[in-house]
């Protein structure tokens, strides 16, 4: 199994690549809403991207509240 | 609107063409193609046309021009504001109506002759998943997300989405996506035996229109009779269905949910 630090820069990365935001400029505890400039719809598109990417289900209530990579990621360190 | 008895149709929420025996359902209502009462007008014109195209296709493709994805369901701003401005017994008889013309318009597209296919990208939500279960094929973009949130709001799927479900998937999946309202991406959906195709970003389109070539090379009689045989419609569920979310949406936590909805400023209005 990967560690949690590899989920959370491959995190980080496919989010940089995706909505185009320079990867220095995201940091793990960073609000993705705001880092990313996403609204509710383009969030569902990042859960789907990373649930393609992990090979894993992310139930969405089990995201609620959830705002920064660190948490997001060790959301799906624990499905992995 | 124009063109409503010829193979063709541009509304304000969808357009349909016919085109090489394709009948194609382009849905194009900003911001994901909420269905209220414009694009509720506009179906039943497609509805009623098709008693005057059907014999001059063999297949039906449902698709949407927006980036956001298929159909976000319900237009619940508009219900929320109707509702508010009238009494709750008048409300009540409002969404009955609205139910009941619904029905009629999806009972038309899953009883058509026609092979029909849903080609879906992005949200497929409540009442536009409900659209895309009333075709006989879905076909998903694999950013596809299939979700029935209505119990977040107090309410129940209402436009045919319980009974088509239970007709097409085990009822365990069916419990999994009512009582939990998460959302499945077009992978697991395929899974379940939801989706038939799974393609590439930006391919589902292209995927329906080969598949409705193929279905072209068919008996057109042949085709309509081995889906009649297949494909029964439950009426008599789907009448149930609109009993029950109107004996819901008469209760005060119901206008609650909705109200905190369409208030909501929340990045992630979609969870409960």
């Amino acid at each position: 199994m990967q560690t949690a630090e590899k989920t959370l820069d491959e995190i980080l990365n496919l989010a940089a690549a995706h909505f185009r935001v320079p990867r220095e400029k995201l940091s793990p505890d960073a609000d993705f809403f705001k880092a990313l400039g996403i609204d509710s719809l383009q969030t569902l598109d990042l859960l789907t991207r990373l649930e393609q990417h992990f090979h894993v289900e992310l139930p969405d209530y089990e995201l609620q509240g959830v705002t920064d990579f660190r948490t997001l990621a060790s959301k799906i360190q624990a499905r992995l | 609107m124009e063109g409503t008895n010829s193979g063709e149709f541009k509304g304000h929420a969808l357009s349909w063409h016919l085109d090489g025996g394709v009948i194609e359902l382009a849905l194009h209502r900003a911001p994901c193609n909420e269905i209220g009462s414009l694009s509720l007008t506009e179906l039943e014109s497609l509805a009623a046309a098709l008693d005057d195209i059907e014999n001059r296709a063999h297949a039906l493709i449902i698709y949407s021009e927006m980036s956001s994805g298929f159909c976000a369901g319900a237009d619940l701003r508009e219900l929320y504001e109707r509702a508010h401005a009238m009494g709750k017994s008048q409300a009540t008889a409002g969404v009955r109506d609205f139910l009941e013309r619904i029905h009629r318009v999806m009972n038309r597209i899953d009883a058509s002759p026609l092979t029909t296919i849903a080609a879906v990208h992005g949200v497929t939500f409540g009442g536009g998943f409900e659209l895309a279960l009333t075709c006989d094929l879905i076909i998903a973009d694999k950013m596809a997300r299939f979700c029935f949130p209505e119990l977040r709001l107090g309410l129940i799927p209402g436009f045919g989405g319980i009974p088509r479900l239970k007709r097409d998937l085990g009822n365990a999946v069916v419990r999994d996506l009512l009582l939990t309202g998460r959302s499945f991406n077009a992978t697991k959906a395929q899974q379940i035996g939801l989706v038939s195709q799974v393609v590439s970003e930006g391919e589902a389109l292209r995927a329906a229109r080969a598949t409705a070539a193929q279905i072209g090379k068919f008996d057109r009689k042949t085709s309509a009779s081995a889906k009649q045989f297949i494909k029964p419609i439950p009426h008599e569920e789907l009448r149930r269905e609109i009993d029950l979310f109107c004996e819901l949406f008469s209760r005060p936590a119901v206008e609650a949910g909705l109200k905190k909805f369409v208030e909501s400023t929340d990045a992630q209005p979609y969870l409960p």
